[in-house]
């Protein structure tokens, strides 16, 4: 295959403890650490891992959002992607208008296979890459632990609640990655020099064509409800009281 | 007037409990008609069970070859066709809801709801993001078609005992040939299911490897409980990944979860939040799983497991 699209989306560092903000207007993002999501650069490691084995040529990567997704885009060039394009809107878009953007993209680069995260860890919606092949009316191989290619079809196994399930797709195709695919690889400094170097081409969401799905309106967040801390036991013997007292064994 | 169109999930002999759970979502939308749709080679063993389901008001089947196992390309095309006579349709935040409604919703062209923890109107819902750090209600475009997965262990089964009538459906949609079912491998046990269990025992990368992780399994039995793991136990090959209870792995609330050895990422906290009881085993007294456990005990697992796995007979 020639090119392969991977979407990079910024989000809040998973290692960050969210706070939703005292007015219920959203969560705290000012001076929170920012990240690509965590399964895009395990789709971006498998992608490279694809065109190391010479069975692709290009990787582009994709990201929409504000200017300052340009940073996770670097970094992506620094794993190793030829190319970057920032689809630029004022805030995020939802999984359909996102969907639709990544499918005029295609259009425009003639892609052979999207790989994308099985979900964003912000939103965690777990759906731009369903809606993606919808629209596209391609195969879709989500969930991904296993890809592996054979001229124009991919095998792909998927983690699912009973186990593992085997598909055959056909190529053009979109893939979403789950955490076992593989285990991204460290950007070393050199890269990130040489990835100043390489194109990202910047294109505002109003040049694309696209139409803007019908948006979901957030209307108020709030904490989940909290968990209470209860007792310490000192021993075995105390667990077992405990867990008959409540009726539990 | 609201219409649901709830989406069967079922290995087709058996209805997965998670259908029972998405009817007790729908029935939250106020004076809804609910609908269930099988979609099998063979419906009628499937069917049979949905029409027990109170508040079910008709079970419709589907049965087409192609249907036989489900596939999400395939399946999508299908539900779309039926929808145009519902205001909502839902599926199970399970595997294999989350692959097939998204590919739904968008060729209806709407946004999916995600996780359905409550309804609070017909277009408004509740939802968890960030791994559960915030719930956030969200509200549907006015006059669109509400496509949703709703959050399993946010509702208990609706109960049985009904008798809803069963139709049977044509569809003609055409359905695609570029996406084919190879095979599915299970870690085939008689031990309860994850989702369904009452009791969950799980295990950390504490246990340091897949022989060791024989003790969890041990006590388990023990307590007729199903298996659960963290992401770490699983990313290191003690577990298969079907075990993995979190953010990414599967959301459970059982009456009883037991965390041995588990630090208690958010990532995973998240996956346990609805569960009756929490207890903690864990080496380390200042472990985050301790702050939302309800019985904790400090100490060394490879000493504790075995004496409570013991004690317990
Ligand atoms: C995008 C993303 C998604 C994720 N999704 C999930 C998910 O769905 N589920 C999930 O679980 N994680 C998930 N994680 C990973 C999560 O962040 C943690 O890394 C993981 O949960 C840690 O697993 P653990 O608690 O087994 O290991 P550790 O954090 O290493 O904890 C081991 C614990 O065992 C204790 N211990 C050690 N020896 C003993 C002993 N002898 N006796 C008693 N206690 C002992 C230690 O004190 C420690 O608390 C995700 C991470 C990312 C980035
Ligand atoms: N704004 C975005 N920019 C780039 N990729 C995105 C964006 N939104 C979603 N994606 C991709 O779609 C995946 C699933 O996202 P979601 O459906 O929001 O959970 C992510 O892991 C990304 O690969």
């Amino acid at each position: 295959m020639e090119k392969i699209l991977v979407g990079l989306k910024r989000v809040v560092d998973y290692n960050v403890r969210v706070q939703v903000k005292s007015d219920g207007s959203g969560v705290e993002t000012d001076g929170v650490k920012m990240s690509i999501n965590p399964f895009d650069e395990i789709a971006l490691e498998e992608a490279l891992r694809i065109k190391e084995r010479g069975e692709a040529s290009e990787v582009i990567v994709l990201s929409i959002g504000t200017a300052d997704s340009q940073q996770q885009l670097r970094t992506g060039l620094a794993m190793g992607a030829d190319r970057a394009i920032l689809v630029q809107t004022d805030e995020s878009a939802d999984p359909l208008t996102a969907a639709r953007i990544f499918k005029a993209i295609i259009e425009r680069e003639n892609v052979d296979l999207v790989i994308l995260g099985k979900q964003a860890i912000d939103d965690d919606n777990s759906q731009t890459g369903q809606m993606l092949a919808a629209v596209w009316g391609r195969p879709q191989a989500t969930f991904a632990s296993a890809v592996s290619f054979d001229g124009n079809t991919a095998r792909v196994t998927r983690e699912v609640d009973i186990g593992l399930e085997t598909i055959e797709i056909d190529l053009p195709a979109v893939i979403t990655v789950d955490l076992r695919l593989n285990e991204p690889r460290y950007v070393k400094l050199p890269d990130i020099m040489k990835a100043k170097k390489k194109p990202l081409d910047q294109i505002p969401f109003a040049d694309l064509g696209v139409e803007a799905a019908p948006r979901t309106k957030e209307i108020k967040f709030e904490p989940p409800e909290s968990r209470q801390r209860g007792i310490m036991v000192e021993d075995v013997a105390g667990l077992v009281t405990a867990l008959k007292d409540k009726g539990l064994v | 007037m609201s219409k649901v169109l709830v989406i069967a999930e079922h290995n087709g002999a058996a209805l997965n409990p998670s259908t029972a759970k998405c009817v007790a979502c729908a029935k939250q939308v106020e004076g809804a008609e609910i609908d269930v749709v099988v979609f099998a080679a063979s419906a009628s063993a499937v069917a049979a069970e949905a029409a027990q389901i109170s508040g079910v008001g008709r079970v419709l089947t589907v049965e087409r070859e192609e249907n036989d196992p489900a596939i999400a390309a395939l399946l999508a095309p299908q539900i779309a066709a039926l929808a145009s006579s519902y205001s909502h349709v839902f599926g199970p935040s399970t595997a294999f809801g989350k692959d097939v409604m998204p590919r739904v919703a968008a060729l209806l062209g709407v946004n999916q709801i995600s996780d359905i923890m409550s309804v609070e109107g017909p277009q408004r819902f509740k939802r968890p993001i960030y791994a559960g750090n915030a719930i956030v209600t969200v509200e549907a475009p006015a006059d669109s078609v509400v496509v949703a997965t709703v959050r399993t262990a946010s509702y208990p089964a609706a109960d049985g005992g009904n008798s809803a009538t069963i139709e049977n459906t044509n569809i003609d949609a055409e359905l695609p040939t570029h996406t084919r079912f190879i095979e599915v491998q299970t870690g085939q046990s008689d031990r309860p299911d994850l989702q369904a269990a009452a009791k969950v025992v799980s295990g950390g990368r504490a246990l340091g490897s897949e022989e060791k992780f024989a003790l969890i399994y041990k006590l388990a039995d023990k307590l007729g409980a199903a298996i659960g793991s963290s992401r770490a136990a699983v990313d290191a090959g003690y577990v298969p990944p079907e075990t993995q209870v979190g953010q990414t792995g599967q959301i459970i609330a059982p009456d009883l979860y037991i965390a041995i050895g588990i630090s208690g990422a958010i990532q995973h906290i998240t996956g346990i939040k609805d569960a009756g009881t929490i207890v903690a085993i864990n080496k380390d007294e200042e472990a985050p799983i301790f702050e939302v456990s309800d019985i904790g005990l400090v100490g060394d697992l490879f000493s504790i497991v075995p004496e409570l796995t013991d004690a317990l007979d």
